[in-house]
């Protein structure tokens, strides 16, 4: 940090130091513990990681999270390119009303959207209900407490987080190129393949991958939608900590999320600039 | 002019183009001919882009028609069409190489690999960029772009050539060459060029016939030299070129500069003979440009060509003017 020209330290690291104090306190220090618990509980070694080499209900744990957060990644992000397609194209003064409907959905609790979710789709839930009444149905339809119901909770909430970064990369296309496109005699088809889409595709991996990793830590929505019977990491290390004690297994959990995190971001920073993809615009 | 195949004349009958109550295009009559260069000449909001547009088919049409070779075109949608276009800005593939971007035409018709190669290395040829065809457009200059670009237009043979203020961006040097590279690629392929811009030089030095438009309606049609040697309105006088504006026998004259004659008061010798004394004088090297005073007249502006010689005449000094009769060109009302 210090420069060999000016040995003095720079005064405004003071002005900095105790936000610095704080973050290493309260957010660096924590993270370093987690990683410590990890190796050393119940006894040093890496005992805990080892366990997933062994432990069958660990695996399947760990498979279905990554299930979950891949379906509901790709149909999110399917859903919010529609979206911002839709909003690209609209007039202004429609596309500020879409906008708000946008962040009114994204601001509101993530508690109260699973509940609503519940009274809509549940065993006695208006939709069911509403079915058998009308003879559609004879039985209700297992929309809530599996794997269903939590997918539609989590594209529920993820969908705004999709839309925003490919609404910033559609709204940077100059315009000028689609119609050259089509002027060169290729289909509204080709167009969208060959040009749109490659040069949206800065904005759908800042999607896709926002839209992962806040996937792999979710846990109201699997616990409350899923019934208990869509066991996903969170919710377990939230039982490992809270009920079963074992802290070991649980921060072994945390870590490996935290690398899986930084490991894809790492990976992704090979392929494109990561600041072109979390800026949403190429310059 | 040499023309490939058939195809290549335009005929829009009574265009029209309303927005609201706004007209952009008014009623429009004009002919383009086989491997002409036709330039369409105005400020901004005389309604050149949109007739562009319209060819394109990017504009509807609010009334009138557009016929190619005799055929109505105005239900066929921009990409059957098959004009070749060249964007203000360029509208390069920014993820495509040269090449890439110069193929895209025949790769979306699906043409074969071989024939395509082929013919991307004659449009490479063509405008001199065969060294760059791995570039992205980005790391190459504005004035390589638009090469590039015109390449990408020409490369699937269209009978059309459209062209939307292509040198807009360049500097003025580079400009001036890439007119002459324009022209010569014109000669070259015998494409019909439907060239617009708001840029008089360039319409001047390009064009086979230059359409000056205003408030979306044709003020005048006719050969560079025509428009500029006789001039229908004021509006085409000033626009194209400048001109002095003379007010005899309750008509209007426009004068060019360069055709007034300028002497030492007294030394003044034509029919036409008005005296007046100088405002100010300009060097620009080839000439010098003079604003002269003339009782019951705005200022004159006069240019004279400075190797003449014959010293500068000082500024406040008493001048005649004069000029032949055929300078000066009566104006429509």
């Amino acid at each position: 940090m210090i420069a060999p020209a000016r040995p003095a330290l720079n005064p405004g690291w003071i002005l900095v130091l105790p936000f610095l104090l704080l973050v290493g306190a309260l957010f660096i220090g924590p993270i370093f513990n987690v990683l410590w618990i990890s190796v050393t509980d119940p006894e040093p070694g890496l005992g805990n990681y080892t366990a997933l080499f062994t432990s069958g209900s660990l695996v399947k744990i760990l498979w279905t999270t990554l299930r979950v957060c891949v379906i509901c990644t790709v149909i999110s992000v399917i859903l919010g390119y529609c979206i911002a397609y839709a909003m690209v194209h609209a007039a202004e003064a429609k596309r500020n009303k879409m906008l708000s409907l946008l962040l009114v959905s994204f601001w509101i609790s993530v508690l109260v959207r699973t509940f609503s979710w519940l009274m809509l789709l549940g065993r006695n839930g208006v939709v069911n209900n509403g079915l058998e009444a009308l003879g559609i149905i004879s039985a209700p339809i297992g929309f809530m407490r599996n794997e269903l119901g939590v997918l539609i909770g989590m594209v529920h909430y993820m969908v705004p987080y999709a839309v925003l970064p490919i609404l910033a990369s559609m709204q940077s296309i100059d315009g000028r190129v689609v119609q050259a496109s089509r002027s060169l005699g290729a289909t509204g088809a080709q167009t969208f393949w060959r040009v749109y889409l490659p040069l949206t595709r800065a904005g759908v991996v800042a999607a896709a991958l926002l839209v992962f990793i806040i996937n792999l830590g979710f846990y109201v929505i699997p616990a409350v939608l899923g019934g208990g019977k869509v066991l996903m990491v969170a919710e377990y290390i939230s039982v490992q900590v809270l009920v079963t004690l074992q802290w070991g297994t649980a921060a072994m959990l945390a870590a490996l999320i935290l690398f899986g995190v930084l490991a894809l971001l790492f990976l992704m920073s090979r392929f494109m600039k990561l600041g072109t993809v979390f800026g949403g615009a190429k310059a | 002019m040499t023309a490939l195949g058939t195809s290549g004349t335009l005929h829009l009958k009574s265009l029209t183009k309303r927005y609201g109550a706004f007209t952009a295009v008014d009623n429009v009559d004009l002919q383009i001919q086989r491997g002409e260069f036709l330039t369409l000449l105005g400020p901004s909001g005389s309604g050149k882009t949109t007739i562009l547009m319209m060819l394109a088919g990017f504009q509807d049409i609010t009334s009138g028609d557009i016929l190619l070779d005799g055929r109505s075109i105005v239900q066929t949608p921009a990409e059957k069409r098959n004009f070749g276009m060249v964007f203000q800005g360029y509208a390069l593939f920014p993820h495509m190489s040269v090449r890439e971007n110069i193929a895209y035409p025949l790769s979306v018709r699906k043409r074969p690999k071989a024939e395509i190669d082929a013919r991307v290395g004659e449009m490479l040829e063509l405008v001199r960029l065969t060294d760059f065809a791995h570039r992205l457009p980005n790391e190459m200059s504005g004035g390589q772009q638009q090469r590039v670009a015109l390449a990408r237009a020409l490369c699937f043979a269209p009978p059309v050539l459209l062209l939307d203020e292509p040198l807009g961006a360049l500097d003025k040097k580079l400009r001036v060459e890439v007119q002459a590279q324009l022209k010569d690629i014109h000669q070259r392929v015998g494409t019909t060029f439907v060239y617009v811009t708001h840029d008089q030089e360039e319409a001047l030095s390009m064009s086979d016939r230059i359409v000056i438009l205003q408030q979306g309606r044709i003020e005048q049609l006719g050969t560079p030299s025509d428009l500029y040697q006789r001039p229908r309105t004021a509006f085409a006088a000033s626009f194209l070129g400048k001109s002095n504006f003379l007010h005899r026998d309750g008509a209007t004259y426009a004068l060019r500069p360069e055709k007034i004659d300028l002497s030492p008061a007294g030394k003044g010798s034509n029919a036409n003979l008005v005296s007046g004394t100088v405002l100010s004088v300009t060097y620009f090297g080839s000439q010098l440009k003079y604003q002269i005073a003339v009782p019951g007249m705005e200022a004159v502006e006069v240019d004279v060509d400075a190797w003449r010689g014959g010293g500068t005449m000082a500024v406040g000094a008493d001048v005649d003017l004069s000029w032949a009769d055929a300078a000066a060109v009566r104006l429509d009302e």
